[in-house]
């Protein structure tokens, strides 16, 4: 493919959040008539760069040009006016209203006085839908409509303008095969028609099978642009984590003390089904499986947040009944949750006081809060996590997500738990801060606490784990030593490619 | 574009929101100086007292209601059971004595308080919902209470239940008082103590709070007993003060309670403010009502005028919090 004029320029994009550089410098280009593939791993930047080509994010530096004009889009309209479509992750279509009126939401045809125009409107659709090969009608409801059809009611409103670029973000993630097939096909037309595709996935298969162009971004960064057929997954996979495919495991042999916890035959109605596992302490086990496996509703349950359907958990050997956080915290245990924002901390509150937030009735002098027991905690985690923070008055919404997570993990140390569960520790965060957080799971654990991790990064699992649990629609399918583990027999475990399922079918 | 950059913006947020904030305080010294000169009784000693005083009823409810909003709650109904409280307390006080009249009356309001926070913080009902509702159900019962009769104190010359709204007490006006101490003893426990700081983690982040461990049920639900009992308290003031009570005293209370609240820049999203910005608010409001009186604006005008004070606070601050007055979207 000649390198023509592009059709659209991001030129040096900077953007930044409070405590994050999200994007830094970036430079990416879409030719009229090519597909070029955008890949990164989670917290690469992806979606923020996405954000601002569609007019959502304001860019803090660099330049936007289109057909070789500089543009500013202030608004999602603005950039749709100007060309610039984006198909989102999650769909969002107005549920109630007809295809039709989604389709030109906003900006409906209108006769006099303002009424809508239904006649012109029902038309114009019926020629986009026919354009895509839909099978269903102007006037269908869209809530009436699957995932796949909904998603072609997106890229139909995308066409109701001039569209000279059309972004697609996760466009497969929940779509059958067959469906994939039509998408891939409204796609090649597009790209007929000349109009530039940027497609954001995680597959690789069908970035090598449609992309013309890949560019990467890691940690925000511009990490470089290969021609699709010139290279391979190996130099794409490279330049996306910045080392090759092979991880240095992290866990030495370990002294493993008594069984910290330990689970038999746990189940929450559909959520799963017949867990049984053990922790000791000094050792680290990983869970690992797709999202909806079952691992954080496990972890839910052991916190006290669920109530399990059957089965019995033991705390060093006694057993308990767990019904609250609140007494999950009394028996010794601790969960550093998922989602850091929303479940991990209260933003606009101090470093100091979150990470006392649980022990606050501890730390009084009389009835008042003690500032200075206060401080002696904090500053005791703050030194031993190397947290990295002006001051312990800052909130902590201004700090990085490898900082934030930090002061989560400090919170539940100084309670001295016995088992410490960490869900998803390193999501959102950069390379740097992963693997400080990595050393220090291994750490705790060598220190004599038993640590859970679940992780849906599989370098992670393997990296920190002792012993891997692996999951699948809410069973276990196996447990790995981590001689045992290779990447494959993971991924199989984790597929429901046991022998049980090969019966099944 | 170095590093140090990266923590460039937060800064210039606080800025801008520090300016926004400011901006209403701004208004207030340019309203305070406009009614000085448009009216020479404005800034006087006894006209300044007078709106302290009249200012305390609003402020001791606001004070129990900033609680509720920390936790990131509302609670409507104070206006209904400021009504029910002031007529029961008066209306038992001839029957009773004085003293039994107010620990009866108390009792009641904090039954209606564990109301509203059983549903709220048990049931997880949307607070709005259930305190509106509140509103007028309390408004019912004192109707049913007094059979929609007002009610009065037969001898009011020599009960000594007269303190609470006439009296005084080392020359300041009682409910000037009563008024501070409860605003400095509340600030003190929201500030100071663990309670305290469970309430602010509840409102700034509900779902932290309990993977922290906190009892959120527990504390949503005891920040509307501090609210009933406050409005309990503001019942006595009121009715000491007029030895009487009609059956719909309170009504457009809660408004004016919740706008003293805002205008002190404590955020309806729970979390954020505290008590001693609320008295502020409460006086801004004050001084507001009293220089439109004075300049002889009709007694309705201030409601207009309270509506419009309350849309700016609201708008200020949700523009400090984008940073920017205007956005397309929120």
């Amino acid at each position: 493919m000649s390198i023509s004029n592009p059709t659209l320029q991001l030129v040096g994009i900077v953007k930044t959040f409070p405590g994050v550089r999200a994007l830094d410098d970036v430079n990416f280009d879409v030719q009229p008539g090519e597909v070029h593939a955008l890949l990164g791993e989670n917290g690469a930047g992806k979606s923020t760069l996405m954000k601002v080509l569609a007019g959502m994010y304001q860019p803090d530096g660099g330049k936007i040009v289109i057909d070789g004009s500089p543009v500013v889009m202030r608004t999602p309209l603005e950039a749709k006016q100007s060309g610039v479509i984006l198909i989102h992750q999650e769909l969002s279509l107005a549920e109630e209203m007809t295809v039709a009126e989604n389709v030109f939401l906003g900006e409906l045809p209108k006769k006099r006085f303002g009424l809508v125009d239904w006649k012109t409107l029902h038309q114009r659709v019926y020629v986009i839908l026919n354009k895509l090969n839909c099978d269903f009608e102007p006037t269908t409801p869209v809530d009436s409509l699957s995932i796949a059809k909904k998603q072609m009611v997106e890229i139909a409103r995308a066409l109701t303008h001039d569209a000279k670029v059309v972004i697609f973000d996760e466009p497969t993630a929940s779509l059958t095969d067959q469906e994939k097939v039509v998408l891939f096909d409204v796609i090649r037309d597009l790209q007929a028609d000349g109009v530039g595709i940027v497609y954001i996935s995680h597959r690789m298969e069908e970035i090598f099978h449609l992309s013309n162009r890949i560019s990467v971004l890691r940690d925000g960064t511009y990490r470089g642009t290969l021609m699709t057929a010139e290279t391979n997954e190996d130099e794409v996979t490279q330049l996306m984590i910045g080392r090759s495919l092979s991880y240095e495991r992290l866990h030495e042999h370990v002294e493993t003390g008594d069984v910290a916890l330990s689970v038999e035959n746990l189940s929450c109605g559909k959520l799963y089904q017949d867990v049984s596992f053990e922790v000791r302490t000094g050792e680290v086990v990983g869970f690992y499986g797709l999202v909806g496996a079952g691992r954080t509703e496990i972890a839910e349950t052991l916190f006290g947040l669920r109530k399990p359907t059957s089965g019995q958990i033991h705390l060093q050997g006694k057993a308990v009944d767990i019904n609250s956080p609140v007494e999950a915290i009394q028996f010794g245990l601790s969960l550093v949750p998922e989602n850091r924002k929303e479940q991990g901390l209260v933003l606009a509150m101090s470093c100091r006081d979150n990470m006392t937030l649980p022990q606050i009735d501890a730390l009084t002098t009389g009835p008042f809060v003690s500032g200075t027991e206060e401080l002696k905690i904090y500053n005791t985690y703050h030194d031993q996590l190397e947290i990295k923070t002006p001051s312990w008055r800052q909130p902590v919404q201004n700090l990085s997500g490898g900082n934030q997570q930090k002061i989560v993990i400090g919170k539940w140390l100084g309670m001295h738990p016995k088992v410490l569960i960490v869900d998803e520790p390193t999501r959102g965060i950069d390379v740097g801060s992963k693997s400080e957080i990595h050393n220090l799971l291994r750490k705790l654990a060598k220190s004599g606490y038993a640590v859970v991790v679940i992780s849906s990064e599989m370098p992670e699992v393997l990296h920190v784990s002792d012993r891997i649990v692996a999951m699948y629609n809410g069973r276990v399918m196996r447990e790995f030593t981590s001689d045992e583990v290779t990447e494959d027999n993971l991924i199989q475990a984790i597929s429901g490619l046991s022998d049980n399922n090969l019966k099944v079918a | 574009m170095a590093a140090i950059e990266v923590g460039k913006e937060p800064a210039s947020i606080d800025v801008k929101s520090l300016l926004a904030r400011q901006g209403i305080f701004i208004a207030f010294v340019l309203f305070m100086i406009g009614f000085g000169i448009f009216s020479d009784k404005f800034l006087s000693p006894e006209n300044l007292l007078t709106v302290l005083r009249q200012s305390a009823i609003i402020g001791v409810m606001a004070v129990g209601v900033t609680v509720v909003v920390l936790s990131g709650n509302l609670d409507l109904s104070v206006g209904s059971m400021l009504s029910f409280g002031t007529v029961m307390v008066v209306d038992l006080h001839d029957k009773l004595g004085a003293t039994p009249a107010i620990g009866i009356m108390l009792i009641a309001v904090l039954v209606l308080g564990a109301v509203n926070g059983f549903l709220i913080g048990f049931l997880k009902l949307n607070s709005l919902i259930v305190t509106l509702g509140m509103l007028s159900a309390i408004q019912g019962l004192t109707l049913i209470y007094s059979g929609g009769k007002n009610v009065d104190v037969a001898d009011q010359e020599t009960t000594w239940f007269a303190i609470f709204g006439r009296g005084d007490i080392l020359g300041v006006a009682t409910p000037i008082v009563i008024f501070a101490v409860l605003a400095v003893i509340m600030h003190i426990v929201m500030s100071r103590t663990p309670y305290g700081r469970r309430i602010y983690a509840v409102g700034g982040n509900a779902t932290a709070a309990v993977f922290s461990g906190i009892r959120r049920n527990r504390v949503v639900f005891s920040t509307y007993l501090i609210s009933a009992f406050c409005t309990g308290i503001a019942a006595i003031i009121l009715g000491s003060r007029v030895m009487g009570s009609q059956n719909n005293v309170g009504q457009g209370y809660e408004l004016l309670v919740l706008a003293g609240v805002i205008l002190g820049g404590t955020s309806l999203l729970g979390g954020s403010g505290n008590i001693l910005k609320t008295v502020l608010g409460v006086l801004i409001l004050g001084f507001i009502q009293n220089g439109l009186l004075l300049l002889g604006f009709p007694y309705f005008a201030q409601w207009i005028v309270t509506w419009v004070v309350i849309i700016l606070a609201v708008w200020l601050d949700v523009a400090a919090k984008r940073g920017r007055l205007l956005s397309p979207i929120a």
